[in-house]
């Protein structure tokens, strides 16, 4: 095959990819009766009917801010706690650092639903369900090893001269961490904090554990437990469904270069 | 100060930084990890707080085994990995091979590659629940099978749930295969080609070896989340018809959350964890060998 072929094929090929959240997109623009009567490429007529609906008869501005507030306050948790970890991982001499690494990734692959009894009991005792910390305390268990994972592979990639030579002239570590690390690992954080976010954005199973009610639903779980009275009412369907990808997508383009320097970072270093 | 002392401090120091995260982990992990295996020896019925919860050994765990829906679960996972995992491979390795021949990196594919893997997996079974719709579905539309139903046959209703996977994370395993291929060093590539190697033979004899260390690791990475499959069976199917698409975590968190049987849910979580810790066990040795393989 000759180089245009295979730009033509790659091509085919994302636009396949492409299409299911175009086709949602498309769709949650189209008026209900249309959308099951010969549906076209192009809307042939816009409205935004659906999307009026979604937060004026749903109120889906409170699963919004929950989810924001949710995965922005895990974030701000796990990030730090994960970053002082990381250092120490990738730069101090310390015995027993494979086993620690191991440890940690092993934690990051546990399946979610293992954890889900003693959590329920635990935030049932401490009267924690259906709270935002009954969704951060669980968060923090996929998101603080991820985090600490990530940055590990991003500090171990700074070149370590300049902090080196800052000791030599008697700052102490804390202070070159403070003072040089920290700038320099500035994009490596942001991309962590990027990704724990997105985790925490999209997570579904303690959201749909731990939030009992409407009132603290996040995102996934309002949209999947969305439900007409007698049909699926599609187009506000698709259209929470866009609505919870507009930030994804925003990241996305914002910082694709950073979550696929995170990405391989992280699991080439396995 | 002597060496040793100032390892000493530097040992110190990286204990103290390490402290918080192995704290929370602790706390938020380990420490639930085994309350779930203490949890799973108890009777305990949050329906019927009155018999309150006794220590029954291992009952909950024969019950498990004598429970046909249990093994139906971890067959399902079992067979849902066996078949997802390799797809995604094959199609991540090509869409790889082809960003890297097409010279990519180039921005928009990059976008329309990490889109599918980056939105909610919520989202991705929705959308795709509307294109398999009976109705209003796309997928009919282009098969010209109006009207078909995707959700009542216990075999056929696999279909869009294996979809939305494959859609969802082969460009993940495509963007880990990537930067794998990018680590190659062309010359390699560019003396086989002047030593007469065609492009077959230099990817049987180059690329894979090379790849295979990060092809063990997408494999990994994709089949221990499908082993703990519940986010597209619980949005498209709700598990059926019946329990035919049910995965072993929605039995799990069904028996928790919807039965409130804490002991037995309890049980059934312990042994999605014994399940993927097996598999994890079994790719790392796999992933150590072939490391040790190719410094040999």
């Amino acid at each position: 095959m000759n180089g245009r072929a295979w730009t033509a094929a790659g091509i085919g090929l994302l636009a396949l990819f492409a299409f299911p959240l175009y086709w949602a997109l498309a769709s949650s623009l189209t008026p209900e009766a249309l959308l099951f009567e010969a549906p076209s490429l192009l809307p042939r007529q816009v409205t935004s009917e659906h999307y009026r609906a979604l937060f004026a008869d749903r109120a889906f501005l409170v699963p919004v801010r929950n989810s924001l507030v949710v995965a922005g306050l895990t974030t701000l948790v796990a990030v730090p706690v994960a970053a002082l970890a990381a250092y120490a991982l990738a730069r101090l001499h310390l015995r027993g650092k494979t086993p620690l690494m191991a440890l940690v990734l092993a934690v990051s692959m546990f399946p979610q639903i293992s954890i889900v009894p003693p959590l329920y009991l635990i935030l049932r005792e401490l009267r924690l369900l259906d709270t935002y910390p009954g969704l951060v305390l669980p968060y923090l268990t996929f998101s603080t090893p991820l985090a600490i994972w990530l940055l590990t592979g991003f500090f171990r990639q700074l070149p370590r001269d300049l902090e080196d030579a800052a000791m030599l002239d008697g700052t102490s570590r804390l202070r070159a961490l403070r003072d040089i690390v920290l700038p320099m690992a500035a994009p490596g954080l942001a991309s962590t904090a990027i990704l724990t976010f997105l985790f925490c954005w999209n997570e579904f199973l303690f959201a749909l554990s731990f939030a009992l009610g409407p009132d603290r639903y996040t995102v996934p779980v309002a949209i999947a437990l969305f439900r007409g009275r007698y049909v699926v009412p599609w187009g506000e369907v698709l259209a929470a469904t866009v609505v919870a990808t507009v930030p994804v997508a925003l990241v996305v383009l914002a910082f694709q270069r950073r979550i696929v320097s995170g990405l391989t970072a992280g699991a080439m270093k396995g | 100060m002597t060496v040793s002392a100032l390892q000493r401090a530097e040992a110190r120091l990286a204990r103290r930084m390490l402290a918080p995260a192995l704290g929370v982990i602790t706390l938020v992990a380990l420490v639930p990890i085994a309350a779930t295996m203490w949890e799973a020896l108890h009777q305990h019925d949050l329906r019927l707080p009155w018999l309150g919860r006794p220590f029954v050994g291992l009952a909950n765990f024969t019950e498990a085994f004598g429970d046909p829906r249990f093994g139906e679960a971890v067959l399902h996972v079992v067979l849902f990995a066996l078949i997802s995992v390799p797809l995604e491979l094959a199609l991540g390795l090509a869409l790889a091979l082809l960003m890297h021949r097409v010279g990519c990196g180039r921005d928009p594919v990059r976008v329309l590659a990490l889109l599918p893997w980056a939105v909610p997996t919520v989202v991705a079974a929705l959308v795709w629940r509307f294109m398999f719709d009976a109705q209003a579905g796309v997928v009919n539309l282009v098969a010209g099978a109006g009207g078909y139903d995707w959700f009542v046959d216990p075999l056929v209703a696999w279909i869009p749930i294996l979809v939305a996977d494959v859609w969802k994370t082969t460009p993940f395993v495509a963007i880990l295969l990537f930067a794998g291929l990018q680590a190659i060093d062309p010359a390699l590539e560019d003396a086989a080609r002047i030593d007469g190697a065609g492009p077959w033979c230099r990817l049987v004899t180059i690329t894979w070896p090379l790849l295979k260390p990060a092809l063990l690791v997408a494999a990994a990475f994709r089949a221990l989340d499908a082993l703990r499959l519940f986010d597209l069976p619980y949005v498209l199917t709700a598990g059926g018809p019946g329990t035919a698409t049910e995965p072993l975590s929605l039995y799990a968190y069904t028996a928790l959350m919807q039965r409130l049987r804490f002991g037995y849910g309890s049980a059934l979580s312990v042994l999605v964890f014994v399940l993927a810790f097996g598999v994890a066990l079994l790719f790392v040795r796999a992933l150590s060998r072939s490391i040790a393989g190719e410094q040999a």
